[in-house]
């Protein structure tokens, strides 16, 4: 018996890469944009969901509901009448705490794409593994609730770092807490500088109309061959 | 926590670069941008290894340094915290030169003892 040394020099996600450029691709084809929706859990990203999917003006929107266990999110999101896929990791991935490109694929088969303009893929509640795994998204965004304190920008960097938009919830709480915007928007500035960033409030609805927009903007955007 | 899943992503690029062979050493280079705890990457990594071919194989880390540049000002260095924007001119248009790797450099895989002089 002896040893030998194989020189390999390869990113350890790119397994994971490769399977989310497939999955971009045959988006690609079905004209399907598709957006990462990503935060902490209990940011609020089906409650902000909920105050959009149903009318984006000109996109008929479809989620793809991402949770550990049970569809309770998905559920609520059905009751909008816009097509939900529930897409659990516990029975046949271990538990996850994140989508990644391989999980997303085996859903596919599931997905009405001949129906729907824009695909939003609301991950797992997590600020630290879903940034991680591509799933074949042409943007990301995530959801930092006020509520979660204006230190995680600086905390969780590769998240805000690799999201095209920061939507700031639960702003209506604002008065109740000791939160310092100021400091949380320059620890964002900090960490991605220029990126764009909405503040809203699911509950009251303050903002949502340019959350909407935005979702618009880049469905459209991606099917005029753009990348977002 | 993410060491977890980073781990099982790490094992999975040794066993297919080694054509069913044992692995004996992985080698890993981690940029400091990807925030592994290399104690805890350890930690996973032996547990996660079991029943696999890395299963008792040593993971070795070597930590790479988070440098940026200005593509305005054209300045490099080195960061400790998560700081992007250019502290030379303030530039938000900035590249990451290294420290976003987690590449698996290299393994020692175990060769079966076959002797060319007993054929």
């Amino acid at each position: 018996m002896h040893r030998t040394k194989v020189r390999i020099v390869e990113d350890a996600l790119d397994a994971n890469n490769t399977i989310a450029r497939a999955n971009r691709a045959d988006f690609d084809r079905a004209g399907v944009t598709v957006v990462n929706f990503m935060s902490a859990p209990g940011a609020g990203k089906t409650s902000l969901l909920e105050r959009v999917v149903g009318h984006v003006p000109g996109v008929r929107v479809g989620v793809l509901e991402g949770d550990v266990q049970g569809s309770l999110d998905a559920d609520r999101l059905a009751a909008l009448h816009v097509p939900v896929t529930q897409l659990n990791t516990d029975p046949s991935f271990g538990g996850e705490c994140h989508l990644d490109a391989n999980m997303v694929r085996s859903a596919l088969a599931e997905l009405p794409l001949g129906e729907i303009d824009l695909l939003v893929i609301e991950n797992v509640g997590n600020l630290v593994c879903p940034a991680e795994f591509r799933v074949g998204e042409d943007a990301r965004v995530m959801v930092s609730a006020v509520t979660e304190g204006e230190d995680k920008p600086l905390k969780y960097p590769l998240m805000f770092r690799t999201c095209d938009l920061v939507l700031v919830n639960k702003i209506d709480l604002l008065a109740h807490l000791d939160y310092d915007l100021d400091r949380f928007l320059y620890n964002v500035d900090q960490v991605h500088p220029g990126v764009p960033l909405m503040l809203l409030s699911a509950r009251t609805g303050e903002g949502v109309e340019a959350w909407r927009d935005w979702l618009a903007g880049v469905a459209a955007r991606s099917h005029a061959g753009v990348p977002a | 926590m993410h060491e977890l899943s980073l781990s099982g992503a790490v094992i999975d690029t040794a066993v297919k670069h080694a054509d069913g062979r044992r692995v004996s050493l992985v080698s890993l280079r981690v940029g400091r941008l990807r925030q592994v705890v290399p104690d805890t990457l350890e930690f996973y990594f032996e547990l996660v290894a079991r029943g696999t071919l890395c299963e008792g194989a040593r993971l070795e880390q070597e930590l790479v340094g988070a440098r940026l540049r200005c593509e305005a000002c054209e300045r490099e260095w080195e960061i400790e915290l998560p700081a992007f924007r250019c502290p030379t001119c303030g530039g938000a248009d900035v590249e990451v030169v290294s420290g976003n790797e987690l590449e698996v450099e290299s393994i020692e895989v175990e060769e079966a003892a076959t002797c060319i002089a007993q054929k």
